[in-house]
């Protein structure tokens, strides 16, 4: 196959002289020896191109390059965007290039959102419709230019690999020649899909396209942005949340070789200079005071308690159906608070972004989840028109949601403000960590009645942050968070009595935001820990427990009917090993996962193996699919086994992978993922899996102990074999 | 109550059975020639600041001793101001806190007046007539000369202010019962100033000052007898201080530093770090790293003149220190996959397989005193604090994993690592891993 | 002025010696394949091979690597073993953002190039060191097994 290795480096693509060892000593050895590297981006223009819409691009040489309007965080969307269009399109696959979308939401707005943004695992979800359209009204239109290029009937010919045929008379055209008669073509307001029987790309676990040029180094992340005559910068910002710079001696930071410039920009110091090097060990020479402000004494303790306090309160209905006040006094009544941990998302490659301003105009290049959130950002900070900000976006080294914030693009401009010529600021992991936006710690209360071996009421009270009210404010209606809400709102069981309530509950000082996981991370966790313990109050088994109340699910009873067969689900076990189970309709897929699990006499957690199956509707991509699961599976283990955020005197306690433990590869378990074939349309698959692993395995520890852990992450103690 | 009497008779009596013991044998005596009061001494001033310093100003001066005396360390807690104090020394019956020793006069030292410091510093008393507990070491600081101790005093209310009130120490009865030191000082302490043995080098005299009067090095290296008064007749044999084995530091060719260099010793003192010896943690890399580091080599080399003085004192670690360890992780030692486990995935990408690093002398383990220690004290705390070196060339750290790994695994990655690259392998337990977070200061 | 031989070629450049290669390699050479993950060698993006051993660059100064052979991300696919890792890693579809991958595929021919036929614990020994936020530790090990396979 052949996949242009368009967001790979490419050299001197700006003309930049290569200050090389050929150019000899006189050159200063200040001058870096790199080339130019940025990401592909469509060109502004897009004249002597058949575009018939924001998506698809094709030259005379017939050449496709597609525009990818949600970016490529890991989760496939760079391969399976293109197999959607070039379904519809009928391209030929192994010809068709790629390029990051620029800021423009009346071109690339999500239509689930209306804005630019890659999350709530909804990229195929919400492109699936608008993709097809696209790439099924360029096919008509060009087959349109050429029968009237032969006058004959539209429907008489076809298209397959980008070429159009016309059987009868046995001629046939490339689309490349037919870009110009194509373009004064109308475009059609109801193209005809391909029906889904007839899919020769949708379906198959193609080979990735974002992949070759990361096995050599050729991708292109933010952080590898490289310009002429760039600086490097790096930044500490007060350790106590919102505290800001009391005094800095920066005597020995300016004695570092290599730095440039100390700046004190009142929330945060900054050092610039000739490389990361030189900015961070100037920045470790600095004596910072802080002026920490009021949140210097708060601490997870206080934290807690008033998240306790506040989960005491009525809170406002989200969701009522039948008589709630009539079930609770049904049959057995039992209780149960879960409580979830702050998180850090501690993606792989640490927030960075690079800016270049000039007078009258600025330019970024970063990673980001939301383009056009962090043109508008730039713009305000560098009080600029928006149009004035040019962003190019880059692969991204690892989003969970934590690019989905623009505060990197922002202190980037402040910093680039000072700077003569470009500027890359790239986050220590320190900071990374410590200056995170959290996921959000929550508390879920519930109680329940059991009647007759079934579940007869179910009341349910969330209390946490309105990530929403902050990050999309229009969105946050009635003192209700759809985010916080999800998946318990809607959750999969037969419950005749229902009552959902969420308690707006903001952390003092701590930046909440979403995470790998959203609302239904922290939901599913407290409705299937619950309905596991449910199971064993009723004396029955936890999947024939489940299965009872899905009655309207067939399609989560089916998965877990599987999970239960590929688990050997039911067989003996050792002592103080057990499985667990948890079900999830989470982001429109249908999950079903066993955990196996081992706990040690002294409480230590070991993984023996996970099963899971998905029904996700169509399965565009299956292979990424898999992959997709089995890595967010990894990600919510890490989190069940060790993730916590701590707060002490108003600052964060972790600060890198030392403290802020992940799942390494000698205690993996082998995970099986086993993807349902369906019909139905996709799903949502980036986030399921870390959503499905926290409860299944807490289960399992439930199931191997007796143990009934309510909170997160596991606490080895409490797991301990009593002396 | 009649018990707790009873407790501080037996401590009483314990400590009037030391004091001839002690008093017969102070931490100089072991050197022959006989003393003589510092005014009637020929040689070089062997007090004092280096030369290079002899005519800087009072408060350079006291810079340079106050840094020779260590005083920073305990006085600062970790990411508080200097000199505030604040530093949590935890005993097994309740905790100490260091004071305030900046000039701010209501919660510092800003009212003490010269003699009042003297009083501290030398002899353990505050200003208000209250003892100090020997965790203040006078006992050490009693030969610093006034004049020093004076220049010391300059030198910190020549820096800013601190207001910081003083933590309550959390002492048990009868511990907290600070009148009882009077007791124990006037048995136990010297109070006397330094005094040169006219029978030693110049070179000796100014070693013998820098590391009893001010580095105070027996306050950790010395072990202690009942009373809690070092013992000198196993002068610099090794002792367990506040949670880290301090390693025997005489002449002995095995269990000592005998089979060193002086050039090694001379490296390791100046900058924690020594060829083939390892690299300082804990309490011994805060007094290389505020202290030492800035001693001129004349001063250094005094100091292992008067290292290589003191009687060779055998002590229990093994005399021989293991070679490198296979780079296979499958060669070499193999079982604990507990061990391995850990190791693998937080330890080997800098100390390696054979425990040589790859990245950085600093973090070669191979021929360390810690690794072969089989008690593994010095090998735990490291693995659950982590150590913060500032050299000349820069931060050198290690991470710390004492929140992130359970005592189990930490005991078996210590078993690992002590099997693995030392002569011995350790048994420390999660039992132990877990009383040892407790006597580490914070 | 400092002379190294990264990938077969002399690079000389002026750096101070305690800067680590890291740095170097990304900042003033502009080889950006080898990743910043974490400073402190407790991830593995920064992995390259010094004579062909893997070692983390985020910690090793230039001054302490002389002579010795520097292999990054970019050349490791001229090796036998690096080039098995990379086909494998594309056969079994291993990367996901892609970002730890360099680490993780010189961890994994290092690996290779010492050890025809890692078994788990090899793999385990070899691999711990390089965290994957994505999670992409189970085909990670399926595809070192299968480029051993090739072998
Ligand atoms: S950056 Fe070097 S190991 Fe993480
Ligand atoms: S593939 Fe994303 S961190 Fe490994």
């Amino acid at each position: 196959m052949h996949v242009l290795q368009n967001l790979a480096s490419t050299s001197s693509r700006r003309g930049f002289l290569k200050a090389g060892l050929a150019s000899g000593f006189v050159l200063a050895f200040r001058l870096p020896v790199y080339a130019v590297n940025e990401p592909d981006q469509p060109p502004d223009s897009t004249e002597g191109q058949f575009a018939p819409n924001g998506f698809i691009r094709i030259d005379h040489s017939g050449n496709i390059a597609l525009v990818m309007p949600q970016v490529e965080m890991g989760q496939g969307v760079y391969t399976s965007f293109p197999m959607i269009l070039a379904e519809e399109l009928e391209a030929d696959f192994s010809k068709v290039s790629y390029v990051h979308a620029p800021p423009n939401e009346k071109l690339y707005a999500n239509p689930f959102f209306q804005i630019q943004v890659t999350g709530n695992s909804n990229s195929i979800r919400a492109f699936w419709k608008p993709l097809r359209v696209a790439g099924a009204s360029a096919r008509a239109m060009l087959v349109q230019a050429a029968a009237q290029q032969w006058q004959v009937e539209p429907a008489s010919c076809t298209a397959s690999k980008s070429v159009v045929t016309h059987a009868a008379s046995g001629r046939s055209i490339g689309y490349g020649e037919l870009v110009d008669a194509a373009s004064s073509v109308p475009v059609p307001a109801n193209p005809q899909l391909k029906d889904p029987k007839d899919f020769t790309l949708i379906g198959k676990p193609l080979k990735r396209l974002d992949t070759p040029i990361k096995t050599d180094g050729k991708a292109i992340y933010g952080i590898d942005a490289m310009l002429p005559n760039m600086k490097f910068a790096t930044l500490a910002q007060c350790p106590v949340f919102g505290g800001k710079v009391a005094h800095v001696d920066d005597s020995a930071a300016k004695k570092v070789a290599g730095v440039q410039q100390v700046l004190v920009l009142d929330n945060f110091v900054a050092v610039v200079g000739d490389h990361m090097w030189a900015a961070k060990k100037g920045l470790e020479a600095l004596v910072v005071t802080w002026d920490e402000g009021p949140n210097a004494k708060i601490s997870s303790a206080d934290i807690w308690a008033d998240l306790r306090a506040a989960s005491k309160k009525d809170g406002v209905v989200a969701k009522e159906a039948g008589d709630i006040a009539k079930g609770l006094t049904e049959g057995d009544r039992y209780e149960g608070e879960y409580e979830m941990p702050f998180l850090a998302h501690a993606t792989m490659e640490p927030m960075n972004c690079t800016v270049h301003l000039t007078p009258g105009a600025c330019e970024i290049w970063t990673g980001t989840q939301v383009i056009a959130r962090v043109q508008s950002t730039a713009a305000k900070v560098a009080n600029l028109p928006v149009e004035k900000v040019t962003v190019h976006n880059h692969l991204i080294g690892g989003g969970f949601g934590r690019r989905l914030e623009p505060d990197m693009v922002e202190s980037a401009v402040r910093i680039a403000q000072h700077v003569d010529g470009p500027v890359k600021v790239v986050w220590t992991r320190e900071e990374d960590i410590q200056h995170d936006v959290y996921r959000p710690v929550y508390r879920d209360v519930i109680s329940a009645t059991l009647k007759d071996g079934k579940i007869a009421a179910w009341k349910y009270k969330i209390s946490g942050s309105a990530i929403m009210a902050r990050w999309a404010p229009p969105v946050f209606q009635n003192g209700i968070d759809i985010d916080a809400v999800d998946s318990a709102v809607d959750q999969p069981y037969d419950i005749p009595n229902l009552s959902v309530e969420y308690v707006r509950a903001e952390p003092p000082a701590v930046p909440t935001g979403f995470w790998r996981g959203v609302g239904p991370n922290n939901n599913v966790f407290a409705i299937e820990c619950f309905i596991d313990e449910l199971a064993r109050k009723a004396g029955k088994d936890p999947i024939d427990f489940r299965r009872g109340m899905l009655g309207k699910n067939p399609r989560l009873k089916a998965a877990l009917d599987l999970v239960a067969e590929k688990s050997d689900w039911g067989k003996p076990l050792p002592a103080r090993v057990g499985r667990g189970v948890s079900a999830q309709p989470s982001f429109a897929s249908f999950i079903a996962t066993v955990v196996e699990a081992e706990v040690d006499e002294e409480g230590d957690v070991h993984l023996r193996r996970v099963n899971s199956v998905v029904d996700t509707g169509i399965a565009v991509n299956p292979d990424t699919i898999m992959a997709q699961i089995q890595g967010g599976i990894v990600f919510g283990l890490s989190a069940a086994l060790w993730g916590e955020v701590t707060i002490a005197n108003g600052r964060v306690q972790q600060s890198n992978f030392n403290n802020y433990r992940i799942l390494r590869m000698d205690e993996v378990p082998k995970i099986e993922v086993h993807v349902v074939k369906s019909g139905e349309d996709p799903g949502g698959i980036g986030e399921a899996g870390a959503t499905t692993s926290i409860p299944a395995l807490r289960n399992a520890i439930y199931a191997a102990t007796g143990v009934a852990l309510r909170r997160m992450p596991i606490d080895r103690k409490a797991l301990a074999v009593k002396a | 109550m009649r018990k707790i009497l009873l407790v501080i008779v037996v401590i009483l009596i314990l400590a009037a059975a030391a004091v001839w013991h002690i008093f017969i044998y102070g931490p100089m005596a072991f050197a022959s020639g006989s003393t003589v009061a510092l005014a009637d001494y020929h040689g070089a001033n062997p007090t004092g600041v280096p030369a290079s310093l002899a005519n800087a100003d009072l408060i350079k001066r006291g810079k340079y001793l106050t840094r020779a005396a260590d005083c920073l360390v305990c006085h600062t807690k970790p990411g508080g101001d200097r000199f505030a104090g604040g530093l949590a020394i935890p005993l097994p019956f309740g905790a100490l806190y260091s004071t305030n020793i900046t000039s701010d006069k209501e919660t510092g030292i800003g009212n003490y007046s010269d003699a009042e410091f003297l009083n501290a510093v030398q002899r353990g008393i505050r200003r208000d007539g209250t003892r100090l507990y020997p965790a203040m070491p006078y006992t050490s600081y009693t030969y610093i000369t006034d004049a020093d101790a004076l220049a010391i005093k300059a030198y910190l209310f020549s820096l800013p202010a601190v207001h910081q009130e003083n933590r309550v120490d959390t002492l048990a009865f009868p511990f907290n019962q600070r009148w009882s030191m009077a007791f124990w000082s006037f048995f136990l302490s010297a109070n006397a100033r330094f005094a040169p043995n006219s029978g030693q080098s110049p070179e000796w005299n100014r070693g013998a000052y820098l590391a009893e009067a001010l580095a105070h090095c027996g306050e950790c290296h010395t072990p202690r007898n009942l009373a809690f008064a070092l013992d000198n007749r196993k002068k610099f044999a090794g002792a367990l201080t506040a949670g880290w084995h301090a390693y025997n530091i005489t002449p002995d060719k095995g269990s000592g530093i005998g089979a060193w260099s002086d050039d090694q010793v001379a490296a390791y003192l100046s900058q924690g770090h020594a060829a083939n010896h390892g690299t300082a943690a804990g309490p011994m890399a805060e007094a290389v790293d505020e202290g030492m580091s800035m001693m001129p080599p004349e001063d250094i080399h005094a100091l292992v003149t008067y290292l290589r003085s003191v009687p060779a004192v055998a002590s229990s670690e093994p005399a021989t220190l293991a070679p490198p360890a296979p780079e296979a992780p499958k060669a070499g030692v193999v079982a604990d996959a507990l061990g391995k486990k850990v190791f693998e995935q937080a330890c080997a990408s800098c100390h390696s397989w054979s425990g040589e690093s790859a990245i950085s002398p600093f973090a070669t383990i191979t021929g360390a005193r810690a690794i072969n220690d089989p008690a593994a004290t010095n090998v735990a705390q490291i693995v659950i604090s982590g150590t913060q070196r500032h050299t000349p060339d820069g931060v050198v750290s290690m991470p710390s994993f004492g929140s992130t790994f359970s005592d189990k695994e930490i005991a078996a990655v210590v078993n690992y690592v002590t099997a693995r690259f030392g002569s011995e392998k350790s048994a420390v337990t999660a039992k132990e891993i877990a009383d040892l977070r407790k006597q580490t200061s914070y | 002025m400092t002379t190294l031989t990264i990938n077969g070629e002399s690079k000389t450049f002026d750096a101070p010696d305690d800067m680590p290669l890291l740095w170097v390699l990304r900042d003033i050479l502009g080889m950006t394949g080898t990743k910043f993950g974490c400073g402190i060698a407790q991830c593995g993006a920064c992995t390259v091979h010094i004579d062909g051993r893997p070692v983390r660059s985020c910690l090793l100064s230039i001054g302490s690597i002389g002579n010795k052979a520097i292999t990054t991300i970019e050349g490791i696919g001229a090796t036998p073993a690096g080039a098995k890792v990379q086909k494998a890693w594309l056969d079994l579809e291993v990367i996901q953002c892609g970002y730890c991958q360099s680490g993780q595929i010189m961890s994994a021919a290092a690996l290779l190039a010492s050890n025809d036929h890692p078994d788990d614990a090899d793999i385990d020994a070899a691999m711990s060191g390089n965290i994957c936020r994505c999670g992409t530790y189970v085909r990670i090990r399926e595809a070192i097994k299968s480029a051993a396979g090739e072998a």
